[in-house]
């Protein structure tokens, strides 16, 4: 009954983002999602203070917008199932590490308050595998595979590489939780949140390809904001 | 000041791409999927309250238009969040700076 009740609510939900909502986690995990959130939001407002000018401030309020709602579009992805654009690894690209998880966070943290989207205990949880492992994967994906040149082509394979690379990260985190928690066993959680995830990472790869030569192509003086800014 | 149409056109691109947001697969996504297919969906609780959950706003009858408005919702709050945060630090960290250089 209860199982029958959730199916209906799921199938009545409008396909919209879903994170992981409360229930699925243990105390501890719980626990530990908010220390690992609280520590690096720590760090992100220190090294974010030093990289704010005219240009990033704007551009973490845009970026936040367009994840915001590039995040509302579920595409569908095999076998009934759908994935959604997360943007980290492209947050990340524009804006460097710190600035985006900051952007992360308070587009993850709205959608929970306000949205009730992801559950207010796993919102440490959620920001940690949303917000810093895909922007940590993705940036770092970004940056070993800067031989393969800065524009054009090369900088969209980077770019599809990376957001393909951090969509994976991120379920990997997930599906630790979910196995830590006594939830789903990881022999069995993973092939399944891998499996799904290595699609929906084309998605996030294709969108995220997209967005930054729509940036290099309009705006290029916009791309690494961090590196650019004066230290 | 150079970027003052950065501000406005960013914003308005994520208004439009909300526009698309009724088009949008309702299938379950990764996670749910997984959840359902390994019989632990059900483990889901429920939030304590609600607001604009599911991306509908409430006391729409349109659903397309109800989501288009509650992601013009969303999306102007997160702008305003985060410039509005951001632009604080901005302020008194140029503050502290300038304290500095003449202190």
């Amino acid at each position: 009954m209860i199982i029958s009740d959730s199916l209906l609510l799921l199938a009545e939900s409008g396909g919209q983002p879903l994170h992981a909502p409360d229930g699925f986690f243990s105390m501890p995990v719980i626990a530990a999602g908010w220390i690992v959130a609280v520590a690096l939001l720590a760090i992100a407002l220190r090294k974010t203070d030093r990289l704010l000018n005219e240009r990033m401030v704007p551009m973490m309020g845009v970026l936040a917008a367009f994840v915001f709602a590039a995040q509302m579009l579920n595409f569908p992805v095999a076998g009934g199932t759908s994935g959604h654009f997360v943007g980290g690894a492209f947050a990340a690209i524009v804006l460097g590490v710190w600035p985006a998880g900051l952007v992360m966070t308070a587009v993850v943290a709205t959608q929970a308050l306000l949205f009730q989207d992801g559950g207010l205990g796993a919102l440490g949880l959620n920001i940690t595998n949303m917000g810093f492992v895909s922007i940590f994967v993705g940036y770092g994906l970004y940056r070993v595979t800067a031989r393969l040149g800065a524009q054009g082509v090369a900088l969209t394979v980077r770019a599809f590489i990376a957001a393909w690379a951090s969509v994976v990260a991120s379920a990997v985190a997930v599906t630790l939780q979910l196995a830590a928690s006594g939830t789903t066993p990881l022999e069995v959680g993973l092939p399944a949140m891998v499996g799904v995830h290595l699609l929906i990472g084309i998605g996030e790869g294709l969108i995220t390809a997209a967005a930054l030569s729509f940036v290099m192509a309009t705006r290029r003086d916009l791309l690494n904001l961090s590196a650019s800014a004066p230290a | 000041m150079k970027n003052a149409k950065l501000w406005l056109v960013g914003y308005v691109i994520a208004l439009g791409v909300v526009l698309l947001a009724p088009l949008a697969s309702s299938s379950p996504d990764g996670l749910e999927a997984v959840a359902e297919e390994h019989y632990f969906s059900d483990k889901a609780q429920d939030p304590p309250f609600q607001i604009i959950a599911d991306y509908v706003f409430p006391g729409i009858e349109n659903e397309a238009l109800a989501t288009i408005l509650s992601g013009f919702v969303g999306v102007t709050l997160v702008y305003a969040l985060v410039v509005g945060l951001a632009y604080l630090a901005y302020r008194r960290v140029g503050a502290r700076t300038a304290t500095s250089h003449t202190g």
